[in-house]
């Protein structure tokens, strides 16, 4: 079976990532920006499995750190929607143009 | 000697009252205070009595001489293996005649003001704060160590500013207490730079050493305090004359004396006690603590204290007879009464025959106590029947008020040195004592004797004949009379002591070295002095006995003289051009330009330039959440660039 070259994953990767940075600058609702976040945060996780595979085939340091990203990821969504929420119940909104109460 | 430590509980005593009171005071015991204060202090004083006894009369005396025996000594503060500040009791024949003076008198005020005070708001806090000073008085007569008496020193005149400023609504009393404290204060620097080079010359803070080390012949200290110099005077000069200077501002000297006459806006009683009898005298008290240095080691500074006690006698006798606020005429009357006191110490020597002037002036300070913390009740008694201070609401009041003017008169009489009162005695030992070291001092103390007797009398006559009982148009009410038992009684006993006081032998008591001073009354010396004070009585008598117009004939013959005494001499106005215009113009002013634009200057500068620095950037705290995120972008990327490219 022909495998795929690691620099095509990364290509795939560093697209995620860059999708999900314009995601969260371009967009002002708020969940898209948490979407956003995800994207950035699992392009990081296909390249940690990757090298891991490519590099180093015999050690499983690139999959924990994989594992532990996901579950970061789940308990900042946690986090995240929690303050959406609250968000919302306070400024009937959740665009984040609108919350911009503390600056000068 | 026993160790009679019950000695202690004579200042602790009225301590516990006040802590008591203090605190408690005016939640439970408002109506009881006078009491437990009262007869907390009659305790006090009956063991004084008794202590001063035993003391006197049992075990004082070693082979005829009175010794100094320290009976408590407790170290509370250590410096250096030689230097501490000890809290200790010393018995010797002054410090017993002041617990005694000093309680006794205490209580008779405490008695008093049973019935003076009754129905006053704060009560109990007037008796808690005349508990205190009463605590701090005996506490300063007992200490065994000149910085102890320190302590007491400032603790006397904590207590005086208190009780001043007693009527705390009345901006009189107010600015009266501050004056107190702010001149007592500026007296008591120069106590505190005179305590400082004493022990500093001696090694020690102890009495008994200080003065041991300072006046023994050989010893080494008295050679280098006598040799080390400032501005050519001795440093042991230095020290004892700023001693002297604490002891003048306390007992209201000339030219620190100007806080004693508004001192009369607290309480009658409070005057009595703190201001004519105890407090004041502390000045001469500490003189004579450290007399021996004063009259062995240094004869200068024992002559200023001479001259400062003879010039404030008689200016202040001048000015009381032309004062009209009775208070004001005792307050002044007091302050040429300490001069006498001083100047007698001034013109004393230490030991045997010369030591005349020093037991004149104890003495002297022994019968002032009763017969001018009489007046002082008496007037208080003549102010709670007329509620006014002033000479010229009263007249005629001997009908109305019979004990009052009966112990006023005996006052007078003793003040004056009509024989066979109080006042007479010790009067005639200062003068026979200055008749022997200084002829000028002597004839001023004459001329002070007749003018005394002259404005007491004029303040008599005035109370309480001139003018026939015309207060009835004004307080017809029959209920007013002359004050309860609690006020009268104080006035008889203390007028007992003013006729009595005079026959205590006190050249058996109370000498400089502790041995037997014989004294003998010399009738022709006496006769003067007498006659001068007669004179002085009829010529009030002819002024004020009936209402005339001879004493505005002669004020207004004499009117620049009289005016000048009237005002007290400029002195008040000296003291306010001197602070007002010289010090804030010149010290004052300055200073507050340096502070307003100098100091405060740097601080605004330094607050206007992080504001304006801050109004320049505070654009980038937008609150928008994705300027944030691209500052954060462009600081990882930054990052990134200079590990990559620029770190090597």
């Amino acid at each position: 079976m022909n495998e795929i070259p690691l620099l095509h994953i990364l290509f795939v990767s560093t697209a995620l990532f860059f999708i999900g940075m314009y995601g969260f600058f371009t967009r002002r609702n708020i969940i898209t920006m948490l979407m956003s976040i995800e994207l950035i945060l699992n392009s990081v996780n296909i390249n940690f499995v990757a090298f891991n595979k490519y590099l180093y085939p015999d050690k499983l340091d690139g999959l924990f750190f994989a594992i532990f990203i996901i579950a970061i990821a789940a308990a900042e969504a946690a986090v995240a929607i929690a303050i959406i929420i609250n968000l919302y119940r306070s400024h009937s909104s959740i665009d984040v143009e609108d919350a911009d109460e503390l600056k000068f | 000697m026993t160790a009679n430590l019950y000695l202690v509980l004579i200042p602790l005593l009225p301590l516990a009252t006040f802590v008591l009171l203090g605190l408690f005071g005016r939640k439970y015991f408002k109506n009881s205070s006078g009491i437990i204060g009262t007869t907390s202090l009659f305790v006090s004083a009956l063991l004084s009595l008794v202590s001063a006894y035993q003391y006197f009369f049992v075990d004082g005396k070693v082979n005829g001489v009175y010794q100094q025996v320290v009976i408590l000594k407790h170290t509370w503060l250590q410096f250096s293996p030689n230097v501490s500040i000890d809290m200790g009791m010393i018995l010797d024949p002054i410090s017993m005649m002041m617990i005694v003076v000093v309680t006794f008198v205490s209580l008779m005020v405490h008695i008093y003001s049973l019935g003076y005070m009754k129905g006053e708001e704060r009560f109990a806090t007037y008796y808690s704060f005349l508990s205190l000073f009463t605590f701090s008085m005996l506490g300063l007569v007992l200490s065994s160590n000149i910085f102890q008496i320190y302590i007491f020193w400032e603790l006397v005149g904590v207590s005086s500013f208190l009780l001043i400023g007693y009527y705390y609504d009345k901006p009189s009393a107010v600015a009266a207490s501050k004056k107190a404290f702010i001149v007592t204060r500026f007296a008591d620097l120069g106590f505190l730079v005179g305590i400082l080079i004493l022990s500093f010359e001696a090694g020690t803070l102890d009495f008994q050493t200080l003065i041991h080390r300072l006046t023994a012949p050989d010893s080494e200290f008295l050679h280098t305090a006598a040799a080390a110099s400032f501005m050519g005077v001795s440093a042991l000069t230095w020290g004892l004359v700023l001693v002297f200077i604490g002891g003048a501002g306390k007992s209201a000297m000339f030219p620190l004396h100007i806080w004693l006459p508004d001192a009369m806006e607290g309480p009658t009683p409070v005057s009595a006690l703190i201001h004519a009898a105890t407090m004041v005298v502390a000045g001469v008290f500490l003189v004579a603590r450290l007399f021996p240095v004063y009259a062995l080691s240094c004869p200068v500074a024992l002559h200023l204290v001479m001259y400062v006690g003879i010039l404030s006698a008689l200016f202040a006798a001048v000015i009381a007879c032309t004062q009209t606020d009775i208070k004001r005429v005792l307050a002044y009357s007091t302050m040429s009464q300490i001069g006498y006191m001083m100047f007698a110490l001034g013109v004393s020597g230490y030991g045997g025959e010369d030591g005349l002037g020093y037991m004149a002036s104890m003495f002297h300070l022994f019968t002032h106590a009763f017969f001018k913390a009489l007046l002082f009740l008496g007037a208080g008694a003549v102010i709670h029947m007329i509620h006014s201070n002033e000479m010229k609401d009263m007249g005629g009041l001997r009908k109305k008020m019979p004990v009052t003017h009966l112990t006023f008169l005996l006052a007078c009489l003793a003040i004056a040195g009509i024989p066979p009162f109080a006042g007479f005695f010790s009067k005639e030992e200062i003068l026979t004592a200055a008749f022997h070291a200084n002829k000028m001092v002597y004839g001023i103390a004459l001329i002070t004797a007749a003018i005394t007797a002259f404005y007491m009398f004029r303040l008599y006559f005035t109370i309480f004949w001139n003018k026939e009982a015309t207060a009835d148009a004004h307080h017809a009410d029959s209920s007013h009379h002359e004050g309860t038992y609690s006020m009268k009684i104080p006035l008889v006993l203390l007028a007992a002591g003013a006729v009595l006081a005079g026959f205590v032998p006190f050249g058996k008591l109370v000498t400089s070295d502790g041995a037997f001073l014989p004294t003998e009354m010399n009738p022709v010396f006496s006769i003067a002095p007498v006659l001068l004070a007669v004179t002085g009585i009829l010529l009030a008598m002819s002024m004020y006995r009936k209402k005339n117009d001879s004493p505005e004939k002669i004020s207004g013959a004499v009117k620049s003289v009289y005016q000048a005494s009237y005002r007290k001499f400029y002195i008040d106005e000296i003291y306010l051009f001197i602070t007002k215009k010289i010090i804030f113009n010149l010290v004052g002013r300055p200073a507050a330009w340096v502070d307003k634009n100098i100091v405060d200057g740097l601080m605004n500068f330094i607050a206007t330039a992080t504001a304006f620095v801050s109004e320049l950037i505070k654009g980038i705290q937008s609150g928008k959440v994705q300027n944030y995120a691209l500052y954060f972008f462009g600081g990882a990327i930054g990052f990134i660039v200079l590990f990559i490219y620029l770190w090597k």
